[in-house]
């Protein structure tokens, strides 16, 4: 094990870690105290900012600069929102933070609601995590007991309620906008932007939307200070003066075939084979990698040479992956069809699109179509043009849809075709020797996993 | 003056107009297909269809920037020096995919489908899509499903607009259509129990681009390419909506709402969509009569008139009912020859059917409570001839002191108008002409029976609630042995060739200040009378 210290798992594994107690006795609720007692909002806001904290939610955008677009002298009311819909596949982080340390959380979002000047937060949580829902409640309770929630906080002028709200089961939920319309009581279909939630949000009102581990970070910044923040991780690249950098400890969901999958608290910018073998104890089975989602199934796949790439929020973008994600990082062991990966990939988008917009529910499907086929042994070498044709098309960065769900539909199909490829065509000509050079229509088969 | 540059080509904003992409590139008479956006729904840039390249222009240096992304055009406000173009190969291709996506689960059942014709996915599909297809083919599936008393789904042929849920819950209010399942399983379906049930339903039917929703009035009944649409004001009550008749061969088959921001926006009510039968009802009269002692003669139109015009001037005082039915122009003739015949003639407003309250929307449509489309025009009329107000009482009254001894009684309602006793009283005249569709109390007392024409056999102008004044055309002629009023009256005053009812609107601009501005051309969206008249007196007075 690497000698990191970890600060954000740094309760976990305590006996009661979630209690208030316990969480008191580690130095918990010290840094709201200090805050309320000696920071004004706006200083808050600043110190954020300069620490240059990064979104883990998966977009990775400047957390101070989120809140900093709220509009100013704003009559009310202003609402957070914290994002605990975590249903992008392997990642589990938050999960941890909420049932092992969900005071941690409650501190961090009464911070982050104290800089925005928001009195009511909702937090969303997915409906798979009933022990994080039944942790999160009774921590609330407590605070509301100890005097950390309801009126005048810690009898300052602060106020703050935070409702759990928890969702039925849809990944694009997750996607702040598709959380915002959830949390109304309607159809999670993201909205068109601008407007953009921090001008009008949920029900029409400012409203920040923060993930879980963004707001524990905010508590250790808030404790320990912008300095020790910066410390860790990959600085800003000085050349381009955009670039926030990659700082602070980052929580890292291993997962698939390795020898210890868990949760992992690591400097951003180790890299996926520093992860893999110091972290996780190697591949399992003495078995080699194949390839590892980096962060997420939505954000691609890394080849075993490119296991060296940093998982900070740059690293995966250089080489052809969408990003960092949630740093989700899935290992894939050398026996592994990629075709059976990219089929569960499409069979996850196909099931989550919302339907909303054309490009991303009849695309998703038709990449489905074609992975099912495929699979079955009636593959066509043309149907991995079509796929790419359609992750290629599919996305906002193109601008053929809302939201960012169907760039992550495309991300795999894109990495897979293109960097595996070579087994694609293998697998489609042993399986269809007669026909896989069709290129005409051919019939479908019927689907009945994807819904 | 804002400046918009789409295709290359400049299209200048009226100050404070805020337009998207779609109805700035309208201005440039540039097509930007589209399926959910609707100019009278909320935005949902869902459909994907209207992808246009953006960009501004550098006021100063001229220099064009350009997005490297596709931008939906419904939901990119066309500012000062902002530029569209929509027809490079990137929207070209983006649009042929949105064509091939949504025909993936499309059963292209176009021979079987009523919207072919006036579909939209078909028409994109000529202009934008790709000649192959590349998706698996799949199985035919042709599901049905009734959302309402007046609508049905043809659920696989949805392209997932959501037009029509929006109209439920943004226009009629009743928010009875939703979304259910996900991704590409989604469909259009009501709650159980909650079937479409409100008085705008057919207005989805409108919205659907393709052939989802279905008219179960209009369903199978006719090929939309064998229908000439004629521009029509619907009668049903006082709004006057704007709308198309769209007939074959003498036959109405649907009627369908007209944009007119001034009156209807883009909407019409189902009780003036599906309320047109009557026009083809085997009860409506065909035949001029003459009753003589108990006994029904049959005559020839020719005949009749004469005989009336004799009778009426023997009777020497006369009274003329207009109905509120009646074109300006019309009610206007028969007040002239009434008063051709006896200068004091009582000339009145008919019966005017009044049912419920007014009824208003969401988003303010209203249906009213004044069933006829004439009221205004007819009033002003008799205001003109009278001096005054007069309705039906006057007639009853001047027949019971023994002074009006011929009643000339215009009808042109559907339904039942009036009762026994007012029928009685009337009927103590001596000579009674009754014109109408329908039997009545009044028809049955009647000398002389004259059958009367349905408002999609009229030409002419009416006045609604709002004293907006529209010109319509006919759009089917009469059933054998009907004439039009206004050629009735226009032969009885001797009038020279045809009767054109806007050389008849003419006069009626001339001779009655209501109606001065209708000296100008009255265009498709009718105008405003007591707007135009008001700016008339501001001008004089200064």
């Amino acid at each position: 094990m690497p000698k990191f210290e970890p600060v954000l798992l740094a309760n976990i594994g305590k006996p009661n870690s979630h209690a208030l107690a316990v969480y008191e006795a580690a130095g918990g609720y010290r840094a709201l105290k200090k805050v309320l007692a000696e920071m004004t909002p706006l200083a808050l806001i600043e110190m954020i900012k300069s620490s240059n904290l990064r979104g883990r939610g998966g977009a990775g955008f400047p957390t101070g600069l989120k809140w900093s677009f709220l509009p100013k002298d704003h009559p009310g009311p202003i609402y957070m929102c914290i994002n605990a819909d975590e249903s992008e596949p392997g990642t589990f982080n938050n999960r941890i933070l909420m049932e092992d340390d969900p005071h941690q959380v409650i501190e961090g979002i009464i911070l982050s609601c104290y800089a925005t000047r928001a009195q009511t937060a909702y937090l969303y949580i997915r409906y798979e995590y009933p022990l994080s829902y039944q942790r999160l409640q009774a921590a609330i309770d407590e605070c509301y007991a100890a005097g950390y929630l309801g009126k005048k906080i810690l009898g300052t002028d602060f106020s703050l309620d935070i409702y759990l709200h928890r969702g039925a089961a849809a990944y694009i939920c997750g996607e702040e906008t598709g959380l915002i319309e959830s949390l109304e009581g309607r159809r999670a279909w993201p909205r068109i932007k601008p407007p953009f939630p921090a001008v009008e949000g949920a029900f029409r009102k400012p409203t920040v939307v923060n993930n879980i581990e963004t707001v524990c970070c905010v508590t250790q910044i808030a404790a320990r200070g912008v300095e020790w923040f910066k410390s860790i991780g990959v600085p800003s690249d000085p050349k381009n003066p955009r670039d926030p950098g990659s700082y602070g400890p980052k929580l890292y969901c291993l997962s698939g075939h390795v020898n210890q999958p868990g949760c992992y608290e690591a400097p951003l910018g180790i890299t996926c084979r520093q992860l893999i073998d110091e972290y996780g104890g190697g591949v399992w089975k003495g078995r080699k990698a194949k390839a590892a989602i980096p962060g997420g199934i939505s954000m691609g796949l890394l080849t075993e040479a490119e296991l060296d790439t940093p998982l900070d929020f740059n690293g995966p973008g250089r080489v052809g992956c969408l990003g960092l994600g949630t740093a989700a990082v899935v290992v894939i062991d050398d026996t592994t069809s990629m075709v059976d990966f990219l089929h569960n990939s499409c069979r996850f988008f196909a099931h989550e699109s919302c339907g909303q917009c054309t490009p991303c529910r009849e695309g998703t499907a038709w990449a489905l179509t074609m992975m099912e086929r495929i699979k079955a042994g009636k593959g066509r070498l043309r149907d991995l043009d079509l796929l790419l044709e359609i992750g290629d098309s599919i996305g906002i960065m193109p601008g053929t849809t809302i939201c960012g769900l169907a760039d992550g539909a495309a991300w795999p199909i894109k990495n897979a075709i293109r960097k595996f490829r070579g087994e694609f065509e293998q697998y489609i000509q042993k399986t269809n020797p007669k026909g896989y050079q069709v290129t005409e229509a051919v019939e479908a088969l019927p689907i009945l996993a994807a819904h | 003056m804002a400046i918009v540059i789409v295709d290359g080509k400049e299209v200048e904003l009226a100050p404070g107009e805020r337009l998207n992409g779609i109805q700035a590139a309208e201005r440039a008479g540039v097509d930007i297909p589209r399926y959910c956006w609707h100019p009278g729904l909320s935005v949902v840039a869902s459909c994907r269809m209207c992808l246009v390249e953006t960009g501004t222009r550098n006021a100063e240096t001229g220099a064009i920037t350009m997005l490297p992304k596709l931008v939906p055009a419904c939901q990119t406000p066309a500012a000062d020096n902002t530029v569209f173009v929509t027809d490079s190969e990137k929207v070209q291709r983006s649009r042929a995919m949105v064509e091939e996506d949504l025909l993936i689960d499309h059963p292209i059942d176009c021979p079987i489908c009523d919207k072919a014709g006036e579909c939209y996915l078909q028409d994109y599909h000529f202009q934008h899509g790709q000649d192959k297809r590349r998706a698996d083919i799949r199985p035919f599936t042709s599901r049905r499903r009734e959302m309402g008393e007046t609508v049905t789904l043809f659920v696989d042929r949805c392209v997932m607009c959501s037009r029509c849920v929006r109209f439920t819950r943004e226009i009629s209010g009743g928010s009875e259509l939703y979304v259910t399942n996900r991704g590409n399983r989604e469909e259009i379906d009501v709650f159980p129990g909650r079937p479409l049930d409100n008085k705008l339903s057919g207005n989805v039917v409108d919205l659907c681009p393709v052939g989802a929703l279905g008219d179960k009035d209009f369903l199978y009944q006719q090929r939309v390419w064998f229908m000439k649409k004629h521009a029509g004001v619907c009668t049903g009550c006082s709004t006057g909506c704007s709308i198309d008749v769209e007939e074959n061969l003498d036959t109405v088959y649907r009627l369908k709402p007209r944009t007119n921001p001034h009156v209807n926006q883009w909407w019409m009510c189902d009780e003036g969509r599906y309320g047109f039968h009557y026009v083809h009802s085997d009860r409506r009269l065909t035949n001029v009569e003459r009753l003589e002692d108990d006994k029904r003669l049959i005559l020839e139109w020719s005949q009749a008139l004469r005989e009336i015009d004799e009778r009426f001037r023997d009777a020497g005082r006369v009274a003329a009912v207009l109905s509120p039915h009646l074109t300006v122009e019309e009610a206007y003739l028969l007040a002239r020859y009434a008063r051709r015949v006896d200068s004091q003639a009582l000339v009145v407003l008919g019966p005017v059917p009044v049912v419920g309250d007014d009824e208003t929307f969401k988003n303010g449509f209203t249906i009213r409570a004044e069933k006829c489309p004439n009221r205004r025009g007819v009033e002003e009329i008799v205001q003109h001839f009278m001096g005054r107000a007069a309705t039906l009482d006057d007639v009853s009254a001047s027949i019971e002191a023994g002074e009006t001894r011929a009643a000339w009684v215009s009808g042109g309602y559907k339904d039942a108008w009036i009762d026994e006793a007012t029928a009685g009283r009337l009927a103590a005249v001596e000579c009674l002409v009754v014109q109408d569709l329908f039997d009545s109390p009044l028809l049955e007392r009647a000398t002389y029976r004259l059958p009367g024409a349905a408002f999609a056999e009229r030409d002419g102008s009416y006045v609604n609630h709002a004293d907006r004044l529209q010109s319509v055309a006919w759009a089917v002629r009469p059933p054998a042995g009907v004439r039009v009023e206004a050629g009735v009256y226009g032969e009885l005053l001797a009038m020279p060739g045809l009767v054109k009812a806007r050389r008849v609107l003419d006069e009626v601009a001339r001779e009655i200040a209501f109606f001065s501005p209708a000296a100008d051309p009255v265009g498709p969206l009718g105008m405003d009378l007591k707007a135009r008249v008001m700016a008339a007196e501001a001008a004089i007075t200064g």
